[in-house]
């Protein structure tokens, strides 16, 4: 084992080898925690689980020889792996640099490419909006789409908005333009991710509306896919040039010491984490770019911390279940979406027991997995039902439509809950408009 | 007592005395090879692992870099299933003498030894790991050799030409009639049993041993004993062989074996041919020299230490004048005691490389055959070695074992999850021995059980459950082997008990001490008996 294919992207930060995500197979002490937290070991005999095909295998892993590999596609690349390893083991990175291998060496399936590509069908299906989700509602479309390509016909799947976030807001711009404001420090930066440009466009729009609320100047620079749907296929090639896109478009605003924020808890966790330890990309505007990039809940917590958060909430008198989403736990910084709301007098949030609702990113749209994932995700069902719940609070997009198939529920994003409490409505949107008396007090220094 | 005939019998079971069997077979003698232990469990099992070009011995010991290099092509032809041609570097950093890259490059091309100078950044182009500070760097023909893989190959190809090899023998004294040898005593080092073997000549091979050897029958062999150590890293931090270049010294190179990298050596006399302990500073030398050419590699995971002792023949007045093993030549001396010491019958071969042990063997044999008065040549350089049954085992193709496993061509329970050994491999194993006793260090050596990071903390309870039931053993008897396994397993951990190893060894204590109570058990049973096996091919 060695210098595998994605470790050699090495840039102009110069790493001893020992501080590659390869080499932290060398802490393995085999105790397995990891394999008895494995969400996705637990449920099939086909995956012998994060100890065996991470750190173990790594070690017989060649990289001039050809990928020996199999079972390790049953990997979802969840990360929980990662998270509960006590000595600090980098598994899932470890994983998922060698699906990228295992790609090299078989080639990526039609399929894999195909959901690897959810960034080019948000865009392609937009203008098609009401044909394209007849399509995908339909179930011969569905069926003929298992049978050829291999995507679940029992896979949750989003609808098109019919429009994108991206035109809301040039539409936002162009109708009520806001003023410069007098530093960057005031400013901040929201990164949408694809999901809520093509399918979801009511949560950036609910986003910025809270951004501005709070007294932060919008900017929404051009950016294109976080990667992790094309890096969890391992084709580490299309993630390294989504990746790097996305580096080069933001590295100035994080030069600046803007703050990158963004709804999508996924997205945000291969900026910080996986550009570095699974692509290999460390060069200096990589970790600048990580360094400055939030999940937004996280942000928003962090706000209030500071004491910037505006806390004029209107009570919202509920009780709901909250899922922690593998990916936001990735972030390993607790559960800033529950800290958050319990701000909102009146609301009682509980977290329901569940390491993965399965879906992991593309996984659970896989028909040879699907069965895998609705297992891996049933504890969540079984405690909603429970609960006799309607609405799930949850952070990222694929989550919240597996939990909304798996229960035949709502899932919703926590900044819902958010503007609702600060009484913001996004139809027919228009800025605050108080440059003068802003909310947030003048910052001291850089973020 | 059992006796038996034979016309040549060979004692060690290392490199030197079965390619010495193989030779002897080809040439039509009848041949019976014994070694007190399992084979390759002396020296050759615990060298470094490397099949010399030459490069390191070329200004110091310019004949064995020459020999070397002669050697290492043929052993490339013959034994291609024993070796991994990874290619050596030599390397010079600002830290080595700079006048020397140059005089070691001119003394490769006297010598033979192809050295393609490449720029730094070739080099780190083909090992990232290597350090930026390179003044000079060569590329050399170096590759590494799997010792127990190449043993098996001269075996069998002796077995095939009608001689045999039978081990846990030793040679407790000769049989001598007037000046001559005529045979020796044996004893099974496992059961006791005393047996006799007449052959009209004894062929001497056991390395550090031979001087022992030589004093069953009150011969005088002088040798010097060096004992080197090593140090496996937990994974394979470069492909190709790292030497320094720079004269001889300590921890001056790296060789990738099978899964691991391993560090080596030092050079410390001593008087006694088993003395394979490791200092804790030899273990400190070899990290901090490998580190200087491979930066990080000394907060690495240390796998295991092990030391070997080199049999270095020199006449004894020049023997003491020199301070360190090192410059000691590596050439090797085969001695017929008919001229020496009068007596007839008994032939010495001792020194030398296992990258030159066929030589070694060839040389030997003439001598012997002189003796016999037979006067068929050496051919062992002809033809490829049959490839052994055990081989090739494949350890250095890293991806082989779970390719096997992945794609079902290895089904079972994973025993060895480190080493990737399927509970159907090990049984299979364990009947080959058929009524033979089987220990677990035994199955260590033929399909590398318990010898990944968590040495045996995770399969050595397995594999005891196993042996237990396909041999019938008696609990008493399974603690037994248990213990005597995971013992000799932490003993090469022992050294090493700092940082990622001291982390992995307490575990594996807790789950031996505390939660089996093994001590306990051992302490409910009767004393144990004086094990005999302990070594063999390390990396
Ligand atoms: C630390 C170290 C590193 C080395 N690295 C390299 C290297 O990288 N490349 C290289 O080419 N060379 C290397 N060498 C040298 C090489 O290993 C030896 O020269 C070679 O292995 C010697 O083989 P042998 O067969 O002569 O001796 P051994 O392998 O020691 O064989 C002698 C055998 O005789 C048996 N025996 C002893 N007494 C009796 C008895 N009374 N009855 C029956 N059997 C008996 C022993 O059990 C043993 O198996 C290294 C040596 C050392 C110590
Ligand atoms: S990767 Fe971490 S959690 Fe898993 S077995 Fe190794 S040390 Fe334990
Ligand atoms: S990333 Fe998730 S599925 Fe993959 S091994 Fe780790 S815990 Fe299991
Ligand atoms: S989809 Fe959601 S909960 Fe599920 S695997 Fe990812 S992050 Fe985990």
């Amino acid at each position: 084992m060695m210098h595998t294919a994605s470790d050699t992207v090495m840039s102009d930060h110069t790493l001893s080898l020992i501080e590659l995500t390869a080499f932290t197979a060398d802490h393995c002490v085999k105790c397995n925690i990891c394999t008895s937290a494995c969400p996705f070991a637990k449920v099939t005999p086909l995956f012998p689980g994060p100890k065996v095909v991470g750190p173990q295998w790594q070690r017989l892993r060649d990289p001039d020889a050809p990928s020996p590999d199999h079972s390790l596609d049953y990997c979802s690349s969840c990360g929980i792996c990662t998270l509960v390893c006590p000595h600090g083991v980098k598994v899932m990175e470890i994983n998922t640099q060698a699906k990228a291998k295992l790609v090299e060496t078989h080639g990526l399936s039609l399929r894999n490419w195909f959901l690897a590509r959810n960034e080019l069908w948000g865009r392609l299906g937009t203008p098609l909006a009401p044909l394209a989700n007849f399509a995908l509602r339909n179930r011969l479309v569905r069926w003929a789409a298992e049978k050829v390509i291999g995507v679940s016909r029992r896979a949750p799947m989003p609808g098109w908005a019919g429009y994108t976030f991206r035109g809301w807001w040039q539409r936002q711009l162009r109708d009520h333009p806001r003023p410069e404001p007098v530093s960057d420090a005031d400013r901040v930066v929201y990164f949408h991710g694809c999901s809520t440009n093509t399918y979801e466009p009511h949560i950036g729009k609910l986003a910025v509306a809270i951004l501005e609320h709070i007294g932060l100047h919008v900017e929404v620079p051009p950016q294109t896919c976080c990667g992790l749907p094309a890096q969890s296929n391992g084709d580490f090639p299309g993630a390294r040039r989504y990746a790097q896109t996305n580096i080069e478009r933001l590295a100035d605003y994080a030069r600046r010491g803007i703050p990158i924020v963004g709804t999508a808890a996924s997205c945000m966790t291969a900026i910080k984490g996986d550009y570095q330890h699974v692509l290999g990309l460390d060069g200096a505007e990589a970790r600048l770019v990580a360094a400055h990039t939030y999940d937004f809940m996280e942000f928003v917590w962090k706000l209030h911390q500071e004491g910037r958060l505006p806390t004029d909430f209107h009570p919202i008198h509920q009780e709901l279940p909250y899922h922690a989403p593998c990916q936001l736990k990735a972030h390993g910084f607790g559960r800033p979406a529950l800290d958050v709301l319990s701000l909102i007098p009146g609301l009682k949030l509980w977290e329901i027991d569940a390491d993965c609702c399965g879906i992991a990113g593309t996984y659970g749209f896989k028909v040879e997995k699907r069965e895998i994932s609705e297992a891996v995700g049933w504890p969540i069902a079984q405690q909603v039902q429970e609960a006799g719940a309607e609405v799930v609070v949850c952070d990222t997009e694929t989550c919240r439509w597996q939990i909304q198939a798996l229960t035949g529920g709502t899932a919703i994003h926590p900044v819902v809950l958010l503007a609702e409490a600060y009484g913001l409505s996004v139809d027919d949107y228009r800025p605050p408009v108080r440059a003068d008396k802003r909310r947030a007090p003048a910052p001291t220094g850089v973020w | 007592m059992e006796t038996t005939s034979v016309d040549v019998l060979v004692v060690g079971g290392g490199a030197t005395g079965a390619a010495a069997a193989y030779d002897l077979a080809r040439r039509g003698v009848r041949v019976l090879l014994v070694d007190q232990n399992d084979l390759t469990t002396g020296t050759s099992g615990r060298y470094h692992g490397l099949l010399h070009s030459g490069g390191r011995y070329v200004i110091t010991d310019f004949d064995t870099a020459v020999e070397c290099i002669t050697e290492n092509m043929i052993l490339r032809r013959i034994a291609p299933f024993a070796i991994e041609d990874t290619g050596g570097l030599f390397v010079a950093t600002s830290q080595d003498p700079d006048d020397f890259p140059a005089r070691w490059a001119a003394a490769c091309a006297r010598a033979g030894i192809a050295a393609e100078a490449l720029t730094p950044e070739q080099a780190r182009a083909l090992e990232p790991a290597l350090t930026r500070d390179i003044t000079a760097v060569y590329r050399v023909p170096d590759a590494s050799c799997d010792s127990f893989d190449l043993n098996h190959g001269f075996i069998t190809a002796a077995r095939t030409y009608g001689g045999d090899a039978w081990i846990y023998q030793r040679v407790t004294g000769f049989l001598t009639d007037g000046d001559a040898v005529v045979g020796a005593e044996l004893e099974d080092t496992r059961t006791g049993e005393r047996r006799r073997v007449h052959a009209a000549c004894v062929l001497n091979a056991t390395g550090p041993w031979a001087g022992v050897v030589a004093g069953l029958v009150g011969l005088d062999v002088k040798i010097r004993l060096d004992r080197g150590s090593m140090v496996a890293m937990n994974i394979r931090w470069v492909n190709t062989i790292v030497n320094r270049l720079r004269p001889p010294s300590d921890g001056d190179i790296l060789v990738p074996v099978g899964t691991v990298c391993v560090l080596g050596t030092t050079s410390i006399r001593t008087e006694d041919p088993a003395d394979t302990h490791v200092d804790v500073s030899e273990v400190s030398t070899l990290l901090r020299e490998a580190d200087v050419v491979v930066p990080g590699i000394r907060h690495g995971r240390a796998l295991r230490a092990w030391a070997g002792v080199r049999p270095l023949y020199e006449p004894p007045a020049e023997l003491a004048q020199l301070e360190s093993g090192h410059n000691v030549s590596r050439r090797f001396a085969v001695i017929d005691h008919t001229e020496r010491d009068g007596l007839r019958g008994l032939v010495t071969v001792v020194g030398g490389k296992l990258t030159t042990c066929r030589l070694m063997a060839e040389q030997a044999v003439d001598v012997v055959c002189r003796q016999l008065g037979v006067a068929a040549r050496c051919t062992t350089a002809d033809e490829p070695l049959p490839v052994p049954e055990t081989s090739p085992r494949h350890y250095h193709q890293l991806t082989h074992r779970v390719h096997r496993l992945e794609h079902g061509e290895m089904p079972g329970a994973l025993i060895c999850e480190c080493e990737v050994v399927t509970r159907p491999q090990l049984e299979a194993r364990i009947a080959a021995y058929g009524d033979q006793p089987v220990a677990l260090d035994d199955l260590r050596r033929d399909l590398r059980l318990g010898m990944g990071p968590c040495q045996a903390g995770f399969c050595g309870y397995r594999a005891a459950g196993i042996l237990h039931a396909a041999k019938g053993l008696s609990p008493g008897e399974a603690t037994r082997a248990l213990s005597a396994f995971v013992g000799e397993r932490f003993r090469g951990v022992r050294p090493l008990l700092y940082g990622h190893q001291l982390r992995q060894f307490y575990l594996d204590e807790l789950i031996y001490r505390r939660t089996l109570g093994l001590d306990a058990l051992l302490a409910l049973d009767q004393p144990q008996p004086e094990g005999v096996s302990d070594a063999g091919s390390e990396a």
